[in-house]
């Protein structure tokens, strides 16, 4: 148990040659441990003092010194009876007395903050989807520049960044595309049944996993892999000043982390969406083999019977934009970071959520479009 | 809060090894209770990861470090709370929390050991330390990306002296200030230990600091303290390394510098300089 500040109020003695006021006497330590306690006491004293007196203080830190002052300042008492601790830090706190400054910025009320939080989003969101514009211009004048200069380009990094978001994210997608087939196949089973047209499982595995579901759930895999390591990356990049020295050093952060990662991501997206919708494929003929009675290669011959080429086409050409989307969400959003590390946090989620939306409203878009021309 | 040994800090036979790297080996220290004491040595030496292992960051392989009574190598986490209250740490580049402003940094060790403090006072005690760190009153909300180098330096000295500790760990804090920064943080340095009445532990590259502030230099080399004194016993040493160092070009501008200051006070008369009139200044120059 540690000793605590404690003080007594004795009222005024005549004799003692205190004009009107009584006399606060501190006693024990004065010190930031012994304190927290007391001050609340302290601050609701309201009789009128002349006199602070610390002669039964027995040890004292600025905070104790501070406490004694700002007394002392309040109710306009002297302090007497100091040990010379106690009088060289109260010189030294009455120096650093005058900081008016609140600790953090006031809050607004609620009623003004909500509008005001309101306000602030959509125009960030207008502004962010300017700022987007721009920076898909930026890359593609870069993407010119290095047309014109190709002995720039950087074949490693586009090949590193190739491995990191396609080869390293094989073994995931096979996993998760394996397992979507086999849901597909058995929902879809279930519901067939019930018209006796359980062969056509085979059509629905195939043309939901090669047009939609395949390059859908490959993008979201690679947003949330791929896209969020480009974001925290070159926001940690920014913030440790690596993007800065690159430019003075003359080379362009557009070409050399940018574009590589746009690239490496447009390139592979839509190789891991038909590996995707191959594994699916796969998942149903392994399901339809084990419930349905249909063997494994059975299935997979029908599947060529019932699926139009015009289907992979559909798959294949959504993928680099998707690719893109992704890739583009996550540099943009890092090469946005500043301050601190809070932001590396925010502008990671920013560019995971802004690319799976984005690829789910422009796959909504393919769907109709690629009806519209007559690849339904 | 009893004892109150001669030696804050004692190291003895201290081995620390990385990999098959010996960074120290056999290295004993003792600090003095009250004194300023400046450690030097070449890159390398490992004086971060003396400071890192006083404070109990870094286990080291072999040695005893005892530090204000207790031994760091033998606690436990829990145990040793106790007397990471009763220090303060400045780490080179200030290790200020980004998203928390500096008043708020400074609030951080408070609330974590006194949490009986009512946010009334401990607002007040952010607020003094802020500028008894030197820094001006408008720093106080501001968050540490908007301060310049020698600004994060003071805001993380403020947090280090939050608690009013007796000990004091400074890792090169004058490092990337203008001279004129780093003298003003010297003579900071120094009027917060004759008020604070702290020991100071300071590594530091900075000869005018050494001669400046500091009571005793020890001087890290050959994975150990080969030496610990005043500069002018250091001189008296032949060794290469401490020769160099001292009587090097720079070692002899430090050392005249100090003497062209010290017959300017002389002559004006005023010996010591007086405490924490140097804050007052800096808050202007700042």
């Amino acid at each position: 148990m540690r000793a605590l500040t404690d003080f007594t109020i004795a009222s005024d003695d005549p004799s003692s040659g205190t004009n009107g006021g009584a006399t606060l006497a501190f006693s024990g330590p004065m010190t930031v441990a012994s304190l927290g306690a007391i001050d609340a006491r302290i601050r609701h004293i309201s009789d009128p003092l002349s006199q602070i007196d610390m002669t039964g203080v027995t040890r004292i830190d600025t905070v104790g010194a501070w406490v004694a002052w700002h007394l002392a300042q309040r109710t306009g008492a002297r302090i007497v009876n100091c040990k010379p601790e106690a009088e060289r830090l109260i010189a030294a706190i009455r120096k650093a007395d005058d900081n008016r400054e609140s600790v953090r910025a006031d809050r607004l009320p609620l009623f003004e903050r909500v509008p005001a939080v309101i306000g602030d989003t959509v125009i960030g969101l207008a502004n962010g989807g300017l700022q987007v514009l721009g920076f898909l211009g930026l890359y593609v004048q870069a993407c010119w520049s290095l047309l014109r200069r190709p002995s720039t380009f950087r074949t490693k990094a586009l090949i590193h960044q190739m491995e990191l978001v396609g080869v390293n994210a094989l073994g995931i997608i096979a996993l998760m595309s394996f397992l979507v087939g086999i849901v597909i196949a058995q929902q879809g089973a279930v519901q067939l049944r019930q018209f006796g047209a359980e062969i056509y499982t085979v059509n629905l595995v195939g043309r939901l996993t090669l047009r939609e579901l395949g390059i859908l759930m490959t993008a979201i895999m690679v947003a949330g892999r791929s896209g969020s390591a480009f974001a925290a990356q070159l926001g940690t990049m920014k913030l440790t000043e690596e993007v800065d020295a690159m430019r003075t050093i003359g080379v362009s952060p557009m070409e050399a982390l940018v574009i590589p990662r746009i690239l490496a991501t447009m390139i592979m997206m839509p190789l891991l969406g038909i590996y995707s919708s191959f594994l699916g494929i796969i998942g149903g003929a392994f399901l339809s083999s084990l419930t349905l009675g249909i063997p494994f290669f059975t299935f997979l011959a029908r599947i060529q019977e019932v699926v139009p080429l015009h289907d992979v086409w559909v798959g294949l050409v959504k993928g680099p934009v998707f690719g893109l989307i992704v890739a583009v969400s996550g540099c943009y959003q890092g090469l946005q970071v500043r301050n601190n590390a809070e932001e590396v946090g925010t502008r990671t989620t920013a560019a995971v959520v802004m690319a799976i939306f984005m690829v789910i409203v422009l796959d909504a878009f393919f769907a109709v479009f690629f009806t519209e021309i007559g690849w339904g | 809060m009893s004892e109150t040994s001669e030696f804050p800090i004692r190291v003895r036979g201290l081995k620390n090894v990385f990999g098959d790297h010996v960074v120290h080996e056999g290295l004993d220290l003792e600090v003095r209770k009250g004194e300023i004491i400046g450690v030097v040595g070449g890159s390398g030496t490992g004086k971060s990861v003396l400071m890192r292992s006083i404070i109990g960051l870094q286990v080291p392989a072999e040695g005893e470090i005892e530090v204000l009574g207790s031994k760091i190598t033998d606690a436990r986490d829990d145990e040793d709370i106790d007397i990471r209250s009763r220090w303060g740490v400045l780490f080179q580049g200030g290790a200020l929390f980004s998203t928390l402003t500096v008043a708020e940094n400074v609030e951080v060790p408070l609330r974590e050991f006194y949490p009986e403090i009512k946010d009334e006072l401990r607002h007040e005690i952010a607020r003094y330390k802020v500028l008894l760190s030197g820094l001006p009153a408008n720093a106080t909300g501001k968050y540490p990306s908007e301060l310049s180098g020698g600004m994060k330096k003071r805001a993380g000295l403020a947090r280090a002296l939050a608690l009013d500790p007796e000990l004091l760990f400074l890792d090169e804090p004058t490092a990337g200030l203008d001279p004129i920064g780093a003298a003003a943080f010297d003579q900071l340095i120094l009027g917060l230990q004759q008020t604070l009445d702290l020991t100071v532990f300071l590594i530091t590259h900075d000869l005018d600091t050494l001669y400046e502030i500091c009571d005793r230099v020890a001087v890290l080399a050959d994975r150990k303290v080969i030496a610990c004194g005043t500069i002018p016993e250091l001189l008296a040493l032949d060794h290469p390394w401490i020769q160099e160092y001292f009587n090097g070009p720079r070692g002899r501008a430090a050392q005249s510098a100090k003497h062209r200051n010290d017959t300017r006070a002389d002559a004006a008369g005023s010996s010591a300089p007086a405490p924490l009139d140097e804050t007052a200044q800096e808050q202007q120059e700042g």
